[in-house]
């Protein structure tokens, strides 16, 4: 069964069409990449994948997204639920203004965790997954915001890990780092495919390259190409993704 | 005009003027404290007043302040609050909005004298509260109400959109957000606010002649709220317009120094804890 299946999605803002007839599966633990020039409505069809649209007022959404067997655009589907097993990276890193503990401890607290030992256990286990543990394990109750701009993103896939998502959403997560801290954060993605279904938005082929094992592009909110992206770069099938990915345009 | 020429004088003005504010604040002080301290004596601060004879104290005056000003947080705190996270976080952008915020920016600049009138009229007579402590103080939330409102909501736009978006990808509530991420950071510009309010309840005159009266109760400290509670910054009028008390001068003095000195206390006691919690969350240490 596949972890996302997206059935005849259409999104407007407004009078804008921003996603046109989606049609697409995701496969359980894999990587899938979403590529694309901007305004395609890559991120966008991220953020519907746990409902992060919500919040944009004159949102029309209809069609289906079916996770775990239900869809949930459904109007009794409880959404904190879903955003707790649809965990989500955003483009800058934004932990909250509180201790790296705080920051990893803040999603299971949320949803009822109080016991110190436990609460200690996630932490670890989570900034153990993120590869950020040696670096801050003796600094757990500083600031977050002590940290660089790449230990920060990586301390948002902490906080995002604690809450144990079946998916995780990253919505062009290297963007705003270095060479080397997207270098770590790439390993990391690899290394986790094992446990969730990672999504990720990407400005930068070459990233998709590396890291997916599907890659979906976009051009003015249609999925134009959604193929295995060992196939989608060396045999595109669609005229516009080669023009694409040969750097034609966008 | 050159541009070098223009930036010096640009940058002998802006000094001038930072010099001057400073100057006005340093002179202010050095009369008020200097014509009051010698005034301020353990029997000044804590006595009991005098009508006719000298050496009268403030010492109920001093209490009444303070127990105004909390009762009057306690009522406008929860509402300026409530009322500045609606408009904050869960208002939509609309007429009714709008109009909201144009009342609140209209009755932030209301006089207080139309306050202490609007006071007197409705708790004072039609709730039949008499001229009371609790006249007062409710008299006083309505003056702080539209500020509350303007600073709660100011300090939880300042908080950057992503904490809160982050805490709901994390599965939480609009309401858990607000209270475990938005409030905590908009935590110093909230002490501020309310920091800015107390200052002005416990220099308000105008609203609580009219409304808490300009007498004390018999019994130091008197907690009933329904008595009469005359302030001291009220106290400070009170005596250099009306009263006959021979040394009216002095406590007059007295009563200014001391005002200086406890809303500068009050302000430091919330100031100094709020700075160490913002450092810290900020990273900065």
């Amino acid at each position: 069964m596949p972890a996302v299946k997206i059935e005849n999605l259409n999104l407007y803002y407004g009078e804008f069409h921003a996603l046109k007839d989606i049609h697409m599966s995701i496969e359980d633990k894999s990587i899938t990449a979403f590529i694309g020039p901007s305004g395609c409505g890559k991120s966008t069809l991220l953020r519907t994948l746990n409902r992060m649209n919500d919040m944009i007022r004159g949102v029309r959404i209809s069609g289906k997204v079916v996770i775990g067997g239900s869809n949930i655009y459904d109007p009794n589907i409880n959404v904190e639920l879903l955003r707790k097993n649809v965990g989500m990276v955003f483009q800058q890193p934004n932990p909250f203004p509180k201790s790296i503990y705080d920051n990893v401890a803040y999603g299971p607290r949320i949803h009822g965790i109080t016991r110190k030992a436990e609460l200690d256990e996630i932490v670890e286990k989570s900034l153990r997954s993120a590869a950020l543990w040696d670096e801050v394990k003796d600094y757990l109750k500083k600031s977050a915001y002590g940290l660089s701009g790449g230990q920060q993103q990586r301390l948002c896939i902490a906080r995002a890990l604690a809450v144990n998502p079946q998916i995780l959403l990253m919505d062009e997560p290297t963007s705003a780092l270095d060479p080397i801290s997207t270098l770590k954060i790439e390993e990391l993605i690899q290394q986790s495919k094992n446990d969730y279904t990672i999504v990720i938005v990407t400005h930068n082929m070459q990233q998709a390259a590396r890291v997916s094992n599907q890659t979906a592009f976009f051009l003015n909110g249609e999925v134009v190409e959604f193929s295995d992206t060992v196939k989608l770069f060396s045999n595109p099938q669609d005229q516009r993704t080669e023009d694409y990915i040969t750097g034609r345009f966008g | 005009m050159n541009s070098k020429l223009t930036d010096r004088i640009a940058t002998v003005l802006f000094w001038s003027s930072g010099i001057l504010i400073v100057f006005i604040l340093v002179w202010f002080l050095y009369r008020i404290l200097g014509d009051g301290i010698p005034h301020l004596t353990w029997d000044f601060i804590t006595g009991k007043p005098e009508e006719i004879v000298a050496g009268g104290g403030v010492g109920p005056q001093l209490f009444n302040s303070f127990y105004i000003l909390f009762l009057s947080l306690l009522f406008s705190l929860p509402v300026g609050f409530g009322a500045g996270i609606y408009l904050a976080v869960y208002a939509q952008k609309n007429r009714f909005t709008d109009w909201i915020r144009v009342s609140v920016e209209a009755l932030s600049s209301v006089p207080s004298i139309v306050f202490a009138l609007f006071g007197a009229l409705l708790f004072v007579k039609w709730f039949d509260l008499k001229i009371s402590i609790l006249s007062g103080a409710l008299t006083l939330s309505l003056l702080n109400l539209p500020v509350l409102v303007r600073v709660t909501e100011e300090a939880l736009r300042a908080v950057p959109s992503s904490y809160f978006q982050a805490s709901l990808a994390l599965g939480s509530s609009r309401w858990q957000a607000i209270r475990k991420v938005l409030l905590p950071a908009a935590l110093p510009s909230l002490i501020t606010g309310v920091t800015l309010v107390a200052g002005r309840a416990l220099g308000e005159s105008a609203i609580l002649i009219f409304t808490s009266g300009l007498s004390v109760s018999r019994y130091f400290p008197d907690f009933n709220p329904m008595v009469m509670g005359e302030t001291l910054a009220v106290h400070l009028w009170y005596v250099q317009a009306t009263s006959v008390v021979p040394d009216a001068k002095q406590i007059a003095q007295g009563s200014a120094a001391l005002l200086v000195i406890v809303v500068l206390i009050f302000n430091l006691l919330i100031a100094i804890p709020s700075r160490l919690l913002e450092k810290k969350l900020s990273g900065k240490k």
